[in-house]
């Protein structure tokens, strides 16, 4: 359109004047449009593809694991090469009881020092413990078991379920701590000023308001350690070994003999050349996977219960 | 003083209160401690190995137990090697999903299904984007629950039989290439970096999409008032904003990749050599050590121990070099806000 005199009029009183629309509109010939079409569709589509293999995982688990999976597979014991049926019924038993013990151990060490860390957490000590913790998430789990051989099954002689149980103890102490350090800085100071108003000294004021109230949050953190714990095979596969017995046996618990484990079991089994056993290593990892995650929605559930400000 | 509703606490419960901050402050010193017996405890097993084969088992070659000669370069190389790639491929896939996430596509793509349909926007509909958002972030997060073993079972049997025909094709078509030079042999490098990237994916999602988020919103606002399209936002604005986080995930998703044990243990092959190609079986540190930890004899405890104490060094460095990047990454984003 011409800069003449009419045209400054129009102008001022149709404010469109002198756009050309076709130029605004959107259109993929235009470089910078395709450049971001592209752009949108190749983040698209390997969003997509990062998922395949969730699905794939979980669609094997379920095709070929389930269908092994039976009361024989759960209650049984590992069947020899050539053997046909059997289950791995000591493995979970094994799982369960090294899991267990793990927890028992660093449960109760993992609180105490958050509440050590959470209350006066400035110190130097605090400080290094807080490094020692974050030095431990990012600790290789296979050194775990390294550690575990070292001190545990050297000393004693014998791989056995104790040695596995502080392997795993070791990885999930850092996760108890640091969930359980949040969940306790997440409680109202108010309420902790209250508790000392009304004369309770900072232990009282700890057990009766501060652990109650953090409790869903360090039990998230709990479960969520009990999750990684129970999925981890290198820090058992040279401390607890495998057994192909059960790990209690007339009223017996033999804590000091190599023990089985689920992990183990599948890691053994899946380099075999037998079909029964690669069958039954897909029967066990449905079964842990499934473990795992009961243990991670059971904590997600307690951490939406958190008390926050 | 008749029942009174507060009282000062009584000498029993003073004396509670120190023993109990006293044992709080000495679990804290004991997982120092802790830390420091690993470390020492693994050095000490290892010092015998240390002494015999000094620095020469960093860079030897041969691993050998019938004439007694052990080295480990191989392994080392293994372990940057797959680790480096594996890492190739998750922050690729990793990254592309945080964008997926924290750029608003989902409210596009709810926007644009709702246009189809012809649906009008109900007031609870709003949520939909979050919803979705949340529901892809869970199955990301699920990604990272499932064992490492299982993983390794799931490469054996439907990774490496998936990929067998490109491989195949690879090597026959393009073997001059050094990446392909040797022929597919089922397990090897290639399988191991596809199942170690898809492993510490979920690491780089979770922190990268942390860090797009926390790109303060006047700095995207002020790019797409000037004119930039979403993609010039994101190169030009966001991702140099957020770069110093992501890149701090991405070094802690290194030391995840070179700690990783049994997917590699499973899928790598365990053969002592170093080679740049894909399809070669190569070894891994932490694959040697689960190997060959259950048979080991005393001296070969030794040797290992020392193989230990390498791949802790090494993702010792890792981790702290990720961690300090991470914390001066959140100190610079508090200046922009």
């Amino acid at each position: 359109m011409p800069p003449d005199a009419s045209a400054v009029v129009t102008q001022d009183l149709n404010p469109f004047a002198g756009i050309d629309f076709s130029r605004l509109e959107r259109s993929l010939r235009r470089p910078r449009t395709l450049m971001g079409f592209l752009l949108d569709t190749l983040v698209t589509g390997t969003t997509a593809l990062a998922l395949f293999p969730l699905f794939s995982v979980v669609w094997m688990l379920a095709w070929r694991g389930g269908k092994r999976l039976s009361v024989a597979a759960l209650t049984q014991l590992p069947p020899s090469p050539m053997e046909a049926g059997g289950g791995f019924g000591n493995a979970i038993v094994g799982s369960l009881f090294m899991v267990g013990v793990a927890t028992l151990l660093t449960v109760p060490i993992g609180i105490l020092t958050a509440v050590y860390l959470a209350r006066d957490g400035g110190g130097r000590l605090a400080g290094a413990a807080r490094f020692a913790a974050k030095v431990l998430t990012g600790f290789p789990s296979i050194l775990a078991g390294v550690f575990a051989y070292g001190a545990v099954v050297l000393l004693t002689g014998s791989f056995s379920a104790i040695a596995g149980a502080i392997a795993l103890g070791i990885l999930m102490i850092p996760t108890i701590i640091l969930t359980a350090e949040d969940a306790l800085r997440a409680v109202p100071a108010r309420m902790l000023e209250a508790a000392i108003g009304m004369g309770a000294t900072p232990t009282q004021a700890t057990w009766m308001v501060l652990l109650p109230t953090a409790l869903p949050g360090i039990l998230t953190g709990v479960m969520l350690a009990v999750a990684r714990a129970a999925g981890e095979t290198a820090p058992l596969i040279f401390t607890a070994l495998f057994s192909n017995y059960w790990l209690v046996s007339h009223g017996h618990v033999a804590a000091m003999r190599p023990t089985a484990s689920l992990a183990v079991l599948i890691f053994n089994f899946a380099g075999m050349p037998f079909d029964n056993q690669i069958e039954l290593a897909w029967a066990a990892a449905l079964v842990l996977v499934l473990m795992v995650l009961a243990a991670n929605v059971v904590g997600q559930t307690l951490s939406r219960r958190q008390v926050t400000q | 003083m008749p029942d009174a509703i507060s009282r000062p606490p009584s000498r029993l419960q003073r004396a509670t209160d120190q023993v109990f901050r006293r044992l709080c402050q000495a679990t804290a010193g004991l997982l120092l401690a802790l830390v420091v017996f690993i470390v020492l405890r693994i050095a000490t097993a290892g010092a015998p190995a240390m002494r015999e084969f000094g620095l020469g088992f960093l860079t030897g070659t041969t691993w050998d137990p019938n004439q007694g000669r052990h080295a480990i370069l191989p392994e080392i190389w293994g372990t940057l090697y797959t680790s480096v790639l594996g890492l190739l491929v998750g922050t690729v896939f990793g990254l592309a999903a945080a964008v997926f996430l924290a750029e608003g596509y989902l409210g596009q793509a709810v926007h644009r299904a709702l246009t189809a349909l012809k649906l009008e926007l109900r007031p609870g509909w709003a949520q939909l984007p979050d919803r979705l958002e949340q529901l892809l972030r869970n199955l990301v997060e699920l990604l990272a629950a499932i064992p490492s073993v299982v993983y390794g079972l799931w490469g054996i049997f439907v990774v490496i039989p998936m990929i067998r025909p490109a491989a195949v094709w690879l090597h026959a078509n393009l073997g001059w290439v050094p990446l392909f030079g040797t022929s597919f042999s089922g397990p090897g490098v290639l399988p191991a970096v596809l199942v170690l990237g898809i492993m510490i994916m979920p690491t780089i999602t979770a922190i990268s999409r942390d860090a797009l988020i926390s790109v303060p919103p006047k700095l995207r606002m002020a790019a797409y008032g000037l004119g930039a399209t979403r993609w010039e936002t994101i190169f030009a604005v966001i991702l140099p904003t957020a770069a110093r986080g992501i890149f701090g995930g991405v070094v802690l998703a290194f030391g995840r990749a070179l700690g990783e044990t049994m997917a590699l243990a499973m899928l790598v092959g365990n053969s002592n050599r170093i080679s740049v190609s894909l399809f070669s079986p190569a070894n891994t540190l932490a694959a040697l050590l689960a190997n060959s930890f259950p048979e080991a004899g005393p001296k070969q405890v030794a040797i290992l121990m020392y193989a230990a104490l390498v791949l802790l060094g090494i993702t010792l460095l890792v981790n702290v070099i990720g961690a300090a990047i991470l914390q001066r990454a959140s100190r610079q984003l508090e200046g922009a806000r």
